[in-house]
């Protein structure tokens, strides 16, 4: 079989704002008026390693619907598609570090055989000082099939934390907290995918 | 590029993709993780991705000379970028939102951060995006962007590039990436540049001049060829199911 060398990845460097952040890019809000499941609002800061606020990240979400079916081909399972439902989110952080979506819950999605996954959110951060995009996944921290998730039993005890968002709640919304720490104290585990 | 200090934690590929400590380019420092990347099995999560579903683009989006609306036209050398998209197996990537952006030709970019007394162009966005086409292909034509002074070190500046974001077909083939132009002499100064770790890498960023690209009376045409990894590979491997 053919194995063609991969372009090398670089820095989506400072400048990208307009571009992959206007108005027609940007997917702060995934749900539409039909969109099934409990709506959430995930939200979080992006940290560097003297714990500062990033200002000029860009992260991007990536999830089932709420039957834990993925809007994609690849995805042959019988849970319910919903075609309004792409799933994909895209947020810049600001002064303060802040990025957000608006968003569903997301369903059980198969692992093998007759296994599932956690509910989760894939992520992935891009910034000017990252010459590779961050990997990483956002878990729910009351959700009980945590503790059977073979993705999250791969993280190490001391670091699995770092990967569950905190619920709250916010004038009637209930909201997920879910910092990025790039380096240093409380970083958090990163994925070679 | 003597004496720096080079990360141990790379992302993929260590003979294609750059550390993510690179300390000769300084944002590196206080950005890039310490700790070991966590490696796990391939699932649905990864092998699916929003690439085949964004497609909200319009032909205009994809001349850059043009895009900014004005009635006028961006001033500079006007080029053809276009090539393929294909996966690691030699399978063309088709259908997939490719999105770019640039300095004008005078280095300049149209961003309140960016405020180096190049000029700015009121016809230039530098912004623009496309779908490739049911064999991979996408093609744009911009004006070929100016070299870029930068804070990184003393008389910095950055080889004339132009950015892509690449989706692909699922999560691992999720790139952003910059295209450079052949024969700069600063592509040996450009510390973002050489943080690919091999010649073989660094030269698969710099686009070919093509003169069958190029269009007489027109634009100059460059080709540049995109490779990201195939959704091949197989979810659930049974050792990952065993344990």
């Amino acid at each position: 079989m053919i194995k063609l060398p991969l372009t090398s990845s670089q820095t989506v460097g400072p400048f990208f704002g307009p571009a992959l952040l206007c108005e027609d890019a940007i997917r702060n809000v995934l749900t539409q008026p039909e969109t099934s499941g409990e709506r959430i609002r995930i939200e979080g800061r992006v940290l560097d390693g003297d714990g500062m606020p990033v200002p000029d990240a860009m992260v991007e979400i990536w999830q089932a619907n709420a039957h834990g079916r993925y809007n994609h081909s690849a995805d042959q399972g019988h849970a319910l598609l919903e075609p309004s439902f792409l799933g994909f989110g895209r947020s810049g952080t600001e002064e303060d570090g802040c990025y957000w979506f608006e968003t569903i819950k997301p369903g059980r999605v198969p692992f093998y055989h007759e296994q599932f996954q956690a509910p989760h959110i894939c992520v992935t951060i891009f910034s000017r000082g990252l010459l590779n995009h961050l990997v990483t996944r956002l878990y729910f921290e009351d959700e009980q099939t945590n503790a059977e998730d073979p993705i999250l039993l791969r993280v190490p005890d001391e670091r699995r934390s770092t990967l569950l968002a905190r619920r709250g709640n916010r004038e009637g919304m209930v909201v997920y907290r879910f910092d990025i720490v790039m380096q240093g104290a409380g970083e958090t585990a990163f994925f070679n995918l | 590029m003597r004496n720096i200090t080079i990360g141990e934690i790379v992302r993929g590929d260590r003979e294609v993709f750059p550390p993510y400590l690179y300390e000769a380019y300084q944002s590196t420092r206080r950005r890039a993780p310490m700790l070991p990347l966590i490696e796990v099995p391939l699932t649905l999560s990864e092998l699916t991705g929003p690439g085949p579903a964004i497609s909200d683009i319009t032909p205009e989006d994809a001349d850059l000379t043009r895009n900014a609306g004005t009635g006028g036209e961006a001033i500079g050398q006007r080029i053809i970028v276009t090539g393929r998209v294909l996966d690691d197996g030699g399978n063309p990537v088709p259908n997939t939102l490719l999105e770019i952006w640039q300095a004008n030709a005078a280095g300049r970019y149209l961003h309140k951060r960016d405020q180096w007394p190049g000029p700015l162009d009121p016809n230039f966005l530098g912004m623009g995006r496309c779908l490739t086409n049911d064999e991979g292909i996408y093609r744009f034509l911009t004006i070929r962007p100016g070299a870029y002074p930068w804070k990184n070190h003393p008389n910095a500046w950055r080889p004339s590039h132009i950015h892509f974001s690449v989706f692909g077909q699922s999560m691992l083939s999720r790139l952003v990436t910059q295209m450079y132009f052949p024969d700069d002499p600063l592509h040996a100064l450009d510390p973002i540049m050489n943080a690919v770790p091999t010649e073989a890498a660094r030269k698969r960023l710099i686009a070919l001049y093509d003169h069958d690209v190029t269009e007489p009376e027109w634009a100059l045409g460059y080709r540049w060829d995109i490779v990201v990894r195939g959704a091949n590979a197989t979810p659930f491997e049974s050792k990952e199911g065993e344990q």
